[in-house]
């Protein structure tokens, strides 16, 4: 019982944290929000493996294992297509900064991050 | 040689911040890169801590299941057109979902205690209804299916029913623990998920994502209670509780409450829009009289949709808007916070063509700006600037704050054909004296409009 109760209390102060952590977010960040919250729970991949690896017949293993398999997608994917849409946030700022004050001394060096970051991005297309 | 659960407890804890910082992080344009990382990394420790900690038998099968999980995921996840990046979110949350309810039922035979299986019964049930939920969404972004809200008579009834044998069948998990009734739940759970999201429209798809990524976060909360792990339930309630949040912000972003969306269209079974393309007349012209238009103003405004997104567009408006500027003319973005079929979508997608941030206006900033534009040039937007949302209060996006392009002097239309917009409601304002359309693909549209701006 002691233990139901220790649970509860991390429950309801995880739930507060949750409140808290993003009561203010632009309207901008809304869907790298939801998608990083999305690739959060697919920490469920944990009880997976766990149910996975005390898994006795062959029935439960398979359902287990296809458990762990939903995860992984969830967790990896979920934290790729993320960083895939924030990569791109990053992008935009960085062109005015360097261009402006480093023309007459060395054009082709901040020239250059600026170039390929655009590159990878076209050829990822 | 199993880490003592002090240290697991410790590992457990470290996951937990990281994921609490993550969220943090992703509320700021400036961290939110890194608070992804973080996230992932907290994830990374967890993993490794559940191999160290538990004795696992099967471990060559699970490792293979993981390596099967991400090659699969990881690609689909790099490659994926971002004007099809919602509906990725959409099934990547449906997965986690069904994860989360297999794990319960696997459960079910070693619970002797009531309360756990009291979330297992929850956990059965919610994470079945987030996996077919978000199966619905997924086909309705993909447009598998029709993205006008479905609704059929006896509807509420049959939803009413399903809820109540899914309340009965909970009861009688918690109380007998039989598998087969835990499989009754399952589909149960998994019809209530369909019929939850058939008779929400197109527009409100988004908000419906958010809302069963809540879902899924507390079914992996509460299948934490069940295995007594502490991350699942601290992380399955962060998301339950920052995606309830997130779903309020988006839902007031368009105007509208969440119960609205969800019930909406249980009440109002004649606002459900038509997809019949009127046969009104409206004044078309070429491309050459809207570069007239565009290459003689002063200020721009463009109203970028979701169609430019799906014509791959983005790099021609950038284009379009060098132009523009080139010859003196002041050039603006209007973007509707629901532009794109996400909120923020939009901006993701103009960012990619390294759009300056500067040039984005927000609704609200923009909306009295409107008033001093000399052109008005919506492309592939047709919902967000429906004067319909102020004018017809029958109307399904009553209500929703829209861009409010009608008061620019001239407005130009680039449009596919005149089939109505995502939610399926007619726009007058593409039948008002002010209104030019020209039809096409937005991007061939716009590469003949760049090229006569050129040309003048």
């Amino acid at each position: 019982m002691d233990d139901g109760i220790a649970l509860l209390t991390i429950t309801v102060l995880a739930v507060f944290v949750g409140f808290e952590v993003v009561s203010k977010v632009s309207s901008t960040l809304h869907t790298p929000l939801m998608s990083g919250a999305n690739a959060i729970h697919g920490i469920i991949l944990v009880g997976a493996i766990i149910v996975a690896g005390q898994a006795g017949d062959g029935w439960t293993l398979a359902l287990a294992l296809l458990a762990v398999l939903l995860a992984t997608a969830n967790l990896v994917g979920g934290f790729v297509v993320t960083d895939r849409m924030l990569e791109m946030f990053r992008g935009r700022k960085k062109p005015p900064e360097p261009a402006a004050p480093t023309t007459p001394a060395a054009p082709t060096t901040p020239a250059a991050p600026v170039a390929s970051d655009a590159g990878t991005k076209e050829a990822g297309r | 040689m199993l880490l003592s659960p002090t240290w697991t407890a410790i590992l457990y804890l470290a996951a937990a911040v990281c994921f609490i910082l993550a969220l943090k992080g992703l509320s700021s344009p400036k961290t939110a890169r890194r608070g992804n990382l973080i996230g992932a990394a907290g994830a990374l420790v967890a993993v490794v801590t559940v191999f160290l900690s538990v004795k696992l038998d099967n471990i060559p099968w699970i490792i293979a299941a993981i390596a099967v999980g991400s090659a699969i995921a990881a690609p689909v996840a790099r490659r994926v057109q971002m004007t099809q990046m919602p509906q990725l979110v959409a099934l990547f949350n449906g997965v986690g979902g069904g994860a989360a309810a297999l794990v319960a039922l696997l459960e079910l035979g070693h619970s002797d205690d009531p309360w756990v299986r009291l979330a297992i019964a929850f956990t059965l049930l919610v994470g079945s209804v987030s996996f077919a939920g978000s199966m619905v969404t997924f086909a309705k972004l993909q447009e598998l299916m029709t993205t006008r809200p479905v609704v059929f008579p006896g509807l509420p009834i049959i939803m009413a029913a399903v809820l109540l044998a899914a309340i009965a069948a909970s009861v009688a998990v918690i109380f007998t623990s039989a598998i087969w009734i835990a499989v009754v739940l399952i589909v149960l759970g998994l019809a209530t998920g369909v019929l939850l999201v058939l008779p929400v429209g197109g527009a409100d798809v988004p908000i419906v994502i958010s809302l069963l990524n809540a879902f899924t976060g507390l079914a992996v909360a509460a299948s934490g209670l069940v295995l007594g792990n502490v991350l699942l339930v601290v992380a399955g309630t962060l998301v339950g509780a920052s995606g309830t949040i997130l779903t309020r912000a988006m839902a007031s972003a368009m105007g509208r409450s969440v119960a609205g969306i969800l019930f909406g269209a249980f009440r109002g079974g004649s606002t459900a829009g038509s997809t019949v393309a009127s046969d009104r007349p409206v004044r078309s012209s070429s491309a050459e009289d809207v570069a007239v238009l565009l290459g003689y103003a002063q200020r721009v405004i463009i109203v970028p949709g979701y169609g430019l997104a799906v014509a791959q567009g983005q790099h021609t408006i950038a284009e379009l808007q060098a132009a523009l500027e080139a010859r003196g003319i002041e050039v603006i973005f209007a973007i509707h916070p629901v532009a794109g079929r996400m909120p923020g979508h939009m901006n993701v997608l103009l960012a990619e063509a390294n759009i300056p941030y500067e040039a984005l206006k927000e609704m609200s900033e923009v909306n009295r700006e409107f008033k001093t534009a000399d052109v008005a040039l919506v492309v592939g937007a047709n919902d967000v600037v429906n004067p319909a949302a102020k004018t017809t209060p029958g109307s399904p996006i009553y209500g929703m704050p829209i861009l409010e392009v009608d008061a620019a002097r001239q407005v130009v239309f680039l449009k596919r054909s005149m089939r109505p917009g995502f939610a399926g409601i007619e726009n007058e304002l593409l039948f008002e004296p002010q209104t030019t359309l020209l039809f096409g693909d937005a991007k061939d549209s716009l590469g003949k409009v760049l090229t006569a701006v050129k040309a003048l």
